[in-house]
């Protein structure tokens, strides 16, 4: 939790967690992302960002690929360099 | 006896339909609910003096008004008033899976919750406190295994129990905290006030959570000016406050709900940093690999479809042919009965017809339906998305168009795997561009006869080249202009891999060709009678078969529309040949072999290709074959087009459009032909 910088979740490399702070879209995106659990606060490990390829995050225990667009409008902060937790997700 | 409505909702992969299977097994009616492509599905279960019937709603994860699925199941839940909604839980993914929860208890109905796949929960180390949970959600939880069958009877047991409970509200309702609360109430005093008839529909509560939302679907049923202020100054003095909307603010009060609840009831006892799901991923989307490995699938899938279809489509051949010739021997040898020919042509043929695709089908969709299942299908739509994105559509559209390919009729029944309407009209558009299977025959009828042999292979490739780019630029254009709105941003999840169970695989594929049978069946009969009808009738007093052609309501159409196909390059028995070959175009060779089987001196002894050239020049040659590629798809697919998109109007617009299409192109084509080699 050193850094707080905000920056958008494409920036967040392979292995690393982070916090979402905002999501910059329209209210119908903002809605589905919501519904799979990307609302403010959540931890999200980013379990795969390679470029060109998929990218994918753990959230609350589920797995769920993006676009690199919406990777873009979703801004996080970093939390360092833990190692991603798969499983349930939860913090004890 | 008594009788008990239960629908079925939870999350897409939470294994919803597994436990469906499993309470109703093969008893199920699957249809489409009215107006939309959303799959309707219904079935029922005997348990002691109870009849159950089971819904198995839309998988969503919420219930917002953003898409038809969502819409479907909570006014089902609202219109219909199950006497239970089970809502089914991915045990493992438990969090995500409860929000859906927290928006049907605000709904305030009578709840089962469905902890499924308990086993795969407890493998990664999670205890559940199941009775304290069951206090906090009010609502009886029942563990699952669906794919192993455990636990129905206490499912059933459940459903019984909670729907002789009498409709009381719950005590605990979801607060959202303060601020929101307040503006809650404001609104619901507003709407019991101004809306009463609203209000007998809808709780008030559920309507002023909705209306703070701003829901589309309930904000326009509002008419009070008075409580549409309220709403709006509501909204505005809540963004004031959190610098965001109020329905994303309420999205992670729910979430934050669901953290305090699970922090105290869910205990982790282990910690699994990998699981196979990760490593066969690792394999898979691999940036390199996953392409190729994608690849060799869709080719095993298309090559079992057709390749293994193609024995048992051949018994169906001959069983048919059989039955025809048995038929015709009641009468005598070269007798004209008509009774004979309606049998044996019109319905054997047309039932034949019919028939033969069914083992394509539920190949096909065994193939599907393990794909699916395994949870394979998501990471190939990620695969394909990054082309498929481009032309506007969806990863997962790849699909139904490479088995277009093979037969357009699967490749249309297939685009049910697309959730997004507007792709799945938009696939369904342009399907008939694929070169199939049956259009394969008219190719092979006409290169040869027109082309050099070092030419076939260039000729066929180019054919199909020119399908898929006019295939490609149609969907840009569809989706500028009448599918227009945005692609569907790419958020997916990404389900554990899974072994698909035999049983839902069987049920799946039983499903698929019962409904092409029933449905597709009877229409496409009765269209091809229709047509067997045009071409015999009426009939002349000559006995060559050209004559009866000619004679017939098909070749006399042939010859009126020959004035408008001239400029293609076509005559009058080429559009005749056209026009029966809606039936089906492989029949575009035996009627052009009719057409040409006249006894004319100088063409005598020749076969089909050498009458072919002798009167045609190349250029008709590839004009016929672009026609055949792109004009009208055949009576088959335009009965699937209208069963899947459930309009006939959808069914009309590909039937001009695509003919239309077909004569622009081949006009220019051969005009400009024209000119370069005269």
């Amino acid at each position: 939790m050193e850094k707080k910088e905000v920056k958008p979740l494409s920036k967040i490399r392979s292995g690393e967690k982070a916090r979402l702070v905002t999501i910059v879209a329209g209210r119908g995106l903002n809605n589905k992302l919501a519904s799979m659990g990307l609302v403010s606060d959540v931890e999200i490990a980013v379990v795969s960002n390679s470029h060109p390829g998929p990218f994918v995050i753990n959230v609350k225990g589920s797995k769920v690929m993006l676009g690199r667009g919406m990777a873009n409008k979703i801004m996080v902060s970093s939390c360092g360099n833990e190692k991603v937790k798969s499983g349930s997700g939860r913090q004890s | 006896m008594k009788k008990l409505k239960a629908a079925l909702a939870g999350n897409p992969n939470s294994g919803k339909t597994t436990i469906f299977n499993l309470l109703t097994g093969s008893h199920q009616h699957v249809g489409n609910y009215p107006g939309v492509t959303v799959e309707e599905k219904y079935g029922v279960c005997r348990y002691g003096d109870y009849e159950i019937t089971f819904v198995d709603l839309p998988g969503t994860y919420s219930l917002t008004a953003y898409s038809e699925e969502e819409l479907i199941t909570r006014n089902y839940i609202i219109n219909e008033k199950p006497d239970v909604v089970v809502d089914i839980i991915d045990a493992s993914g438990i969090e995500r899976n409860l929000y859906l929860s927290m928006q049907l208890m605000d709904l305030d109905i009578p709840l089962v919750l469905v902890f499924n796949m308990s086993d795969i929960a407890e493998q990664r180390g999670l205890v559940f406190n199941i009775e304290q949970l069951s206090v906090l959600f009010e609502a009886k939880i029942v563990k699952m295994v669906g794919n192993k069958g455990k636990g129905k009877q206490e499912l059933l047991e459940a459903v019984i129990e909670t729907s002789g409970i009498p409709g009381k509200s719950r005590i605990h309702k979801m607060k959202y905290g303060d601020e929101i609360e307040n503006e809650l109430e404001k609104i619901e005093k507003a709407v019991l006030t101004e809306e009463p008839a609203l209000c007998q529909i809808y709780q008030a509560r559920w309507l002023s959570i909705k209306l703070l939302e701003q829901d589309d679907e309930i904000t326009k049923k509002v008419q009070s000016s008075k409580v549409n202020t309220i709403v709006e100054s509501s909204v505005n003095h809540l963004k004031s406050i959190f610098r965001e909307s109020p329905e994303i603010i309420m999205a992670g009060r729910r979430y934050g709900y669901i953290s305090g609840a699970c922090q105290e009831t869910i205990k982790t006892t282990a910690e699994l940093s990998h699981n196979y799901s990760d490593m066969i991923d690792a394999v898979v989307t691999h940036r390199i690999l996953g392409l190729p490995i994608f690849l060799v699938l869709m080719y095993l899938t298309f090559f079992l479809t057709f390749k293994l279809g193609s024995y048992p489509m051949s018994w169906l051949e001959h069983l048919f042919g059989w039955a025809g010739e048995n038929i015709s021997g009641f009468w005598e040898p070269g007798s004209n009965n008509w009774l004979k020919s309606l049998l044996v042509d019109g319905i054997i043929g047309g039932v034949g017809g019919v028939i033969v695709f069914l083992p394509n089908i539920l190949i096909l969709f065994m193939m599907i339906a393990f794909l699916e299942d395994s949870g394979y299908m998501a990471r190939a739509a990620f695969i394909m998305d990054r082309i498929m994105h481009k032309i506007g559509l969806h990863g997962k559209s790849f699909i139904p168009m490479l088995i277009g390919f093979g037969c357009s009729v699967p490749a249309i029944m297939a685009t049910r795997i697309l959730e997004n309407k507007r792709n799945r009209l938009a696939t369904i558009m342009v399907i008939p561009l694929m070169s199939c299977g049956a259009k394969l025959t008219i190719y092979a009828l006409i290169i040869p006869a027109f082309f050099e042999p070092y030419f076939y292979g260039p000729m066929m490739w180019l054919i199909y080249l020119i399908g898929i780019i006019l295939a490609v630029i149609c969907i840009k254009l569809l989706r500028l202009t009448i599918f227009k709105g945005e692609t569907v941003p790419f958020v997916m999840e990404l389900p554990p891999y899974r072994l698909p169970t035999f049983k839902s695989i069987a049920i799946h594929m039983w499903q698929r060709g019962w409904m092409y049978l029933k449905k597709a069946g009877t229409i496409i009969l009765a269209a091809s009678i229709i047509l067997w009808f045009a071409m015999s009738y009426p009939k002349p007093d000559t006995s060559s078969e050209q004559g009866k052609l000619e004679y017939s309501a098909i070749g006399r159409l042939g010859k009126v529309i020959e004035p408008a196909i001239k400029p293609l390059g076509f005559d009058w028995k080429i559009g005749t040949a056209l026009i029966g070959a809606t039936a089906a175009k492989e029949l575009f060779v035996s009627q052009m072999a009719i057409a040409y089987s006249v006894s004319d001196p100088e063409l005598a002894g020749m076969t089909l290709r050498e009458k072919l050239s002798a009167n045609y020049t190349p250029l008709t040659g590839f004009c016929i074959m672009l026609f055949c590629l792109i004009y009208a798809p055949c009576i088959a697919t335009i009965v699937m087009t209208k069963q899947e998109t459930n309009s006939w109007r959808w069914a009309m617009f590909q039937f001009f459009g695509l003919t239309a299409l077909a004569y622009i192109i081949t006009f220019i084509v051969y005009q400009m032909g024209s000119l370069i080699f005269n």
